[in-house]
């Protein structure tokens, strides 16, 4: 049984290709936030440095960004869950008829293409601004209200289709028996059908939440002049690449595994077999209780911040460019002895290095600076096959 | 405190269809009613009207003398357990039945107080923090009634409460139900399809059928003197014989069933539509009350042959054939009841036994 047959190892190779299509790209993406070179890649390796992490800390256009994505999420999510429960609930009341067209409307957005949606939220606003003649400073024309507004009309959809999976689960006669013993509508609804849909209205608030954060589409119109972590990062794309676009994936993959894991500990600290364990082991039932979890996690990664504030590779990019210059200055003065009569505007390019140094300049003696589209980019970057 | 209730007239329709045909009717205070009738005849929805979920299409609902139109199900003194119990299966045991109160704005402490005297009620005292989930049905059951007693209704209404237990716990809890009913005095409204519950539980039945109520009476009237055919039918077995009246002078009537001599049957003037002479009728006869002839110049005596026999312990049910018409007969088993399976049997009735009622809808086996 050493030898498999050809056939029993595809599922395996499969899954293999499967993974690595899924995750290659993540992995790839982290390995270039520590690599100092100036554009994201994995080689040639340079220095391993944590600067990218500061480089993105001192970013305001980006933070404000984020700022302002995080304000939208929650506002999203504040609008977008009472409306898709309020959807769902009526949609489990009426009758079969209503109910379709109903359903067909409430979806409607889903369907239809986040542009016309950003486009539309923003015509519409105007229009209804300019009706009750309001200034220009008023939220009819605010980035941030506009963008709530056009995220909420698909959001709440995508969190009414959540909620509707789960009302159909509901008893409705649970509701009446709470009516019978006296409870108002209000308290049967609040703690009767409340307590039902709360594992649905967690997860609709985290998918609202991060449909929202990572929405452009529709952003993209209704932010007007402001901008948020995704319009900031496109326009990024368009205007030079560097490794900070990586330390922000690096540090949303680890607050999503950090969430993940402590999830995952709660939902198996919960089960019944664990609850038999750890019955008569103290220790064993403090160290894998989802608390202690999340404090280890939170430790590790303060560790890791520190030690991203405290890593100096200075030494290591000084010697990657002394080599570089050393190397341009090599070629160039073979280049000189090829052609010794224009050797004018030779001598300039190894001043840009030390002057253009923060901008990463110095590696690339291109006049496109850290463009991606500079055809040293290219050059490097075409035999890794990235 | 307990109330009366009275239906006066209610109709139910759901768009073309009549779930509640013209019902009328008046429960005591503290009595034990019970609804008696084959599934969707609408006895769950007569129930919905008394506890307010289901508004009629026209009639009143009184309650205590008042009329409950536009009072809703919170606002009523009655208390529903629901066809299938309805319990929070989110709430522990103990805060399930203490929910009419938190509802109520009780405290805390008052609460669990009285959960627990109310779990002892129902013999399930220290098992309050268990969830729904881990307990049995007939626990579940017992459970229910507790959170419908929290509620201190006037009225109780239960919807087939013991139609998921086993024969066993069934018939253990229908001795409990009749004992707690005893003890907190309410009225009682029960809903079933059975109807050795309804004739064991109850102080009167009514038997409804299609949304009608067909008669209201204790068990006794019920089974001895059915109004209608379909009462006759559905209740307990019987044997229907299709026949004509012959004469009828309000004492006895002569029958015509088309097995030799006619028959004679007391009339039944209190209970349903007299018989006229010519008229067609159907002749019920109790599978208990049919005798094997003794002698051969007793009254209502016909032939009949030997079919099948079903050997029950102490009874014997026996299928015989009469001009084409197959009878039930049950016999005890006390050795002189013999029946010769190839000669033709003289069978014969008590004139009081049989009834005879107008023809009309039998109920399906
Ligand atoms: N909301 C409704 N809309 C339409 N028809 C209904 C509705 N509720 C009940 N019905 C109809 O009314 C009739 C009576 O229903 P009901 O639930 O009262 O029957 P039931 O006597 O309780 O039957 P069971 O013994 O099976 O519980 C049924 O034919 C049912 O289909
Ligand atoms: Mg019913």
């Amino acid at each position: 049984m050493k030898m498999k047959s050809p056939t029993a190892m595809i599922p395996g190779l499969y899954l293999t290709l499967f993974f690595a299509y899924l995750f290659g790209p993540l992995i790839i993406m982290v390995i270039t936030a520590f690599n100092s070179s100036s554009f994201p890649r994995v080689s040639p390796w340079e220095c391993f440095t944590t600067d990218w992490f500061g480089k993105l800390a001192a970013d305001d256009k980006l933070l404000a960004g984020l700022g302002n994505s995080l304000l939208i999420g929650v506002g999203v999510v504040c609008v977008a869950i009472p409306i898709g429960l309020a959807a769902a609930i009526t949609l489990s009341q009426v009758g079969p008829k209503l109910r379709a067209a109903l359903y067909t409307i409430f979806i409607a957005p889903i369907l239809v293409p986040g542009v016309v949606i950003g486009l539309s939220t923003l015509i519409f606003w105007d229009r209804i601004g300019t009706l009750f003649n309001a200034p220009y400073e008023s939220f009819f024309y605010d980035g941030t209200f506009l963008t709530i507004f056009g995220q909420v009309t698909f959001i709440a959809a995508y969190s009414m289709l959540v909620f509707l999976s789960r009302i159909q689960r509901f008893d409705t006669t649970l509701t009446e028996a709470a009516l019978d013993m006296g409870a108002t509508p209000t308290q049967a609804f609040i703690k009767v059908l409340l307590p039902f849909m709360a594992p649905a209205i967690g997860s609709a608030t985290v998918l609202a939440f991060l449909a929202s954060l990572e929405n452009y589409n529709t952003t993209v119109f209704t932010i007007v002049s402001s901008s948020t972590f995704t319009t900031v990062l496109s326009s990024k794309v368009r205007y030079g690449l560097d490794p900070s676009i990586s330390a922000v994936a690096v540090i949303i993959i680890a607050i999503t595994l950090i969430g993940a894991i402590i999830y995952e500990c709660r939902n198996r600290y919960n089960t019944k077999g664990w609850a038999h364990v750890v019955a008569d082991r103290p220790v064993l039932k403090v160290a894998t209780h989802p608390g202690t979890v999340a404090v280890i996690l939170g430790l590790l990664a303060l560790a890791a911040v520190v030690f991203i504030q405290n890593h100096d590779s200075s030494a290591c990019t000084a010697q990657i460019l002394e080599d570089k210059r050393a190397l341009q200055q090599k070629l160039m003065e073979e280049q000189s002895l090829n052609t010794p009569q224009q050797t004018v505007p030779a001598p300039t390019m190894p001043n840009l290095g030390p002057l253009g140094g923060d901008e990463g300049g110095a590696s690339a003696p291109s006049p496109f600076g850290n463009s991606i589209f500079s055809p040293e980019n290219l050059g490097t970057s075409a035999p890794d096959g990235q | 405190m307990t109330k009366e209730i009275s239906l006066e007239h209610v109709w139910v329709e759901f768009g073309e269809f009549t779930a509640v045909h013209k019902a009328n009717l008046n429960i005591a205070g503290g009595e034990f009613f019970s609804f008696l009738g084959p599934s969707g005849c609408g006895k769950t929805t007569l129930l919905r009207c008394i506890s307010g979920f289901q508004e009629p299409t026209r009639g009143k609902v009184k309650i205590g003398g008042e009329d409950m139109r536009g009072v809703g199900p919170n606002k009523r003194p009655t208390a529903l357990i629901f066809q299938n119990l309805a319990l929070f299966p989110l709430r522990s045991i103990a805060d399930n039945i203490a929910f009419p109160l938190e509802v109520r704005g009780v405290d805390k402490k008052t609460r669990r107080k009285r959960a627990d005297e109310l779990l002892e009620l129902i013999a399930l005292s220290g098992q309050g923090d268990k969830k729904v989930s881990e307990l049995s049905g007939g626990q579940k059951q017992r459970v229910a009634i507790a959170r419908a007693l929290a509620v201190e209704p006037d009225i109780l209404l239960l919807d087939e409460p013991l139609s998921a237990l086993d024969l066993k716990l069934r018939q253990h809890m229908r001795t409990e139900l009749r004992a707690i009913q005893k003890q907190v005095g309410l009225t009682f409204i029960y809903i079933t399809h059975d109807q050795g519950e309804a004739l064991t539980m109850s102080d009167r039945i009514a038997v409804m059928n299609k949304g009608k109520i067909e008669q209201i009476g204790d068990g006794k009237a019920i089974y001895d003197h059915p109004t209608t055919s379909f009462v006759a039918s559905f209740v307990g077995e019987n044997n229907v014989l299709e026949g004509t009246v012959l004469s009828n002078d309000g004492q006895k009537m002569q029958i015509d069933a088309g097995l030799g001599t006619p028959f004679t049957v007391e009339s039944h003037p209190a209970g349903g539509p007299a018989l006229a002479p010519g008229d067609d009728c159907h002749l019920f006869v109790r599978p208990e009350a049919l005798r094997i002839s003794k002698d051969e110049s007793s009254i209502n005596q016909f032939e009949s042959n030997f079919v099948t026999e079903e050997f029950e312990g102490n009874m014997r049910h026996i299928v015989m054939n009469a001009n084409g018409k197959d009878l039930k007969l049950s016999l005890i088993n006390d050795g002189t009841n013999a029946i010769d399976a190839n000669a033709p049997v003289k069978l014969d009735f008590a004139p009081e036994m049989g009834i005879a009622l107008k023809p009309g809808e039998l109920a399906s086996a």
